[in-house]
């Protein structure tokens, strides 16, 4: 059956300065390039191209693009070319079409439709450089009222926080979706800044157990890696309840991504197919829900918060409030952009809502119910910038997970192909040739600098808004005005338009 | 002395250690002059050594204790003032015997003359090798472990 898909990338070569070295050749996974011996020259395959660009920055003489195919379909506002691949993929596979990293569609994104406020005349604002400009970050249930003895020392029993010298966080990727060279620098990056990267549900490799003061260990559905010393690890638990790029399904790793390594971490045999059911088996209610927590907190002797992800939902400021009922520590909601390491193409892209919503919803409903104290909440999906996270701690959250942008970071280009085991990049890779790609030193540098920059950049948002402590813009909103919104969307996120 | 370290773990297999030696030892110094316009070519001084997913660039390890200054028959393999081993072209007379006592298989056969050597010379023109500084996975290092 001949396919009808289009190439979707052409692989532009200027033969002027190609040198036919191949390194084009030897640094594709996709074997595109190919070195023709009958007349000595490179060539491409450009249907195999996913445009991943590691031969674009390899090439030593810059003699690579990849472009867009050009090739049109007669012009057609309802059936565009990008629906009617979809059609020929599927009516020649028969198959659900798989994807990965974050929803790409044309939603609103309204962190750009919010701007940010500063010091004019009235109040002064504060130059970073010059003055103290406090970001630690306090990450846990606060109690209701701190009492003293006579002496003035606290009597309140404290419960145990995550501490963080910047509001940001590595959210969880398993190892299995991605390398254990992807793991080593997200570990290495969060202990060097004093923040945290979360395992996801693929267990804790042996070699990374020396980071576990700045790991959140996660619990899922599939219980991949689940043990006592697992549990312990770490400086916290997560739940995951669900993701925001696959809300209500489950997850599953193919079984040859579950090689020696993976097999011994999660648990299961080599070569078989992980699969993380869509519910917990065992959570079926918010009752439930506080089984777990309570068995998790048992099992750490509550000495680790314990941390609640879910994909933001329509309802998800009552479940958020649930969850808080429930006993957690800390709520994570992730948004409708956030990435996966395969999800179905239809879910991701037309399932959950945006985090900004979420997040001013969660905040609302939670101060509304008088427990916004017991629980911290982190915004997750898609968080691209240091303005995204001053955006979302104003909004209400109390941290912000990265995920996309840490891989971004690390080498990803985003081309959407982590579900094929194939990553030119050696993030979402098994393959020991491409897995030595990433180098875990200049991984987690290169963390370690985009944190530093966003800190430097949170810094001077803050100065210029005249407040000198993170905490001082945690639902905040008055920092916050939208443009071009409906006074419904200007209601929800809580904030006023433009001008008011 | 300081010397040229491969780290196989991060070893990627690109061979770009290869193309910059080349151009490092070019005369225009410029990768789209030394490769589509110089006769002859420079042939590399450090060769990628591949059983994937094993690799590793190696070069003359420059050894303190030089079978090929001993075996070399005219003179022409010697140790310079920096303590690198390197051939003086002119004296060599292509007997390759250096090439057969090398345990290391670092030296090979200049085919365009048909008898000098091409090595590892440490790039004595710059701060550092530019198969080091060209590395991008940082797989090779240059420092000295004594």
């Amino acid at each position: 059956m001949i396919s009808y898909v289009l190439p979707e990338f052409l692989v532009m070569r200027d033969e002027n300065r190609c040198i036919q070295c191949q390194v084009c050749v030897r640094q594709c996974a996709n074997d595109v390039h190919y070195l023709d011996e009958k007349d000595g020259k490179v060539k491409a395959d450009d249907a195999k191209c996913v445009n991943c660009q590691r031969c674009v920055t390899f090439c030593p003489t810059h003699a690579l693009t990849i472009i867009p195919n050009p090739q049109e379909f007669k012009a057609n506002a309802n059936w565009t070319k990008k629906a009617i691949t979809e059609v020929q993929k599927q009516a020649e596979s028969g198959a659900v079409i798989l994807t990965s990293m974050g929803n790409p569609q044309e939603y609103p994104i309204y962190w750009d439709k919010i701007v940010l406020n500063a010091s004019q005349v009235t109040n002064p604002s504060i130059d970073p450089l010059r003055e103290p400009m406090e970001l630690k970050t306090y990450l846990g249930r606060k109690p209701d009222k701190l009492e003293f003895d006579e002496k003035g020392r606290l009597i309140t029993k404290l419960t145990p926080q995550l501490v963080l010298n910047v509001p940001i966080m590595f959210s969880a990727m398993s190892f299995g979706s991605i390398s254990l060279n992807a793991c080593e620098s997200l570990a290495r990056a969060a202990t060097e800044l004093g923040i945290y990267y979360n395992t996801g549900e693929g267990g804790l490799h042996s070699s990374l157990y020396r980071y576990g003061k700045n790991t959140i260990a996660q619990v899922a559905s599939g219980r991949f890696g689940v043990h006592a010393n697992y549990l312990n690890a770490g400086a916290a638990l997560e739940i995951k309840i669900g993701q925001g790029a696959k809300p209500g399904i489950g997850g599953h790793l193919p079984g040859e991504k579950v090689g020696a390594e993976v097999s011994a971490t999660r648990m299961i045999p080599e070569g078989s197919d992980a699969i993380s059911p869509a519910p917990h088996h065992d959570i079926y209610s918010i009752e439930d829900l506080r089984q777990l927590i309570y068995a998790l907190k048992e099992a750490t002797n509550y000495t680790k918060p314990v941390s609640v992800k879910i994909a933001a939902v329509h309802n998800v400021a009552a479940i958020a409030s649930g969850i808080a009922r429930a006993g957690a520590d800390i709520i994570a909601i992730d948004g409708f952009r956030g990435g996966t390491g395969a999800a179905p193409l239809r879910i991701r892209d037309n399932v959950g809502i945006p985090i900004e919503m979420a997040i001013a919803a969660v905040d609302t409903r939670l101060k509304e119910e008088g427990i916004r104290h017991q629980v911290s909440v982190v915004a997750a999906g898609s968080i691209r910038n240091s303005a995204d996270i001053i955006k979302a701690i104003a909004l209400g959250a109390d941290a912000v997970y990265i995920a996309t942008s840490a891989l971004i970071a690390i080498g990803c280009h985003m081309c959407q192909k982590c579900n094929t085991g194939k990553c030119n990049w050696g993030i979402a890779t098994q393959d020991p040739q491409l897995v030595k790609r990433l180098n875990p030193n200049i991984g987690a540098r290169r963390l370690v600098n985009l944190v530093t920059a966003w800190e430097h950049e949170i810094k001077e948002m803050l100065g210029g808004m005249g407040i000198n402590s993170i905490e001082s813009l945690r639902g905040n909103r008055e920092m916050l005005r939208g443009v071009g919104l409906t006074q419904k969307e200007l209601d929800i996120l809580g904030i006023k338009a433009a001008g008011e | 002395m300081k010397r040229v370290y491969a780290l196989e773990e991060y070893c990627v297999g690109c061979r770009l250690c290869e193309i910059n030696c080349i151009v490092a030892h070019s005369q225009s110094k410029d990768i789209i002059w030394a490769f589509k316009v110089e006769e002859p070519r420079p042939l590399p001084g450090i060769l990628v050594e591949e059983a994937r997913p094993i690799s590793f660039g190696l070069q003359c390890r420059h050894c303190d204790d030089a079978v090929c200054i001993k075996s070399c028959i005219t003179g022409a393999m010697h140790r310079d003032e920096r303590d690198t081993v390197v051939c003086d072209t002119d004296k060599c007379v292509g007997c390759w015997t250096c090439i057969m006592a090398c345990p290391y298989g670092a030296i090979k056969a200049n085919e365009n003359d048909g008898k000098v050597v091409s090595k590892c010379d440490l790039c004595p023109d710059l701060s550092q090798p530019a198969c080091v500084s060209h590395c991008p996975n940082e797989a090779l290092i240059y420092v000295d472990r004594g």
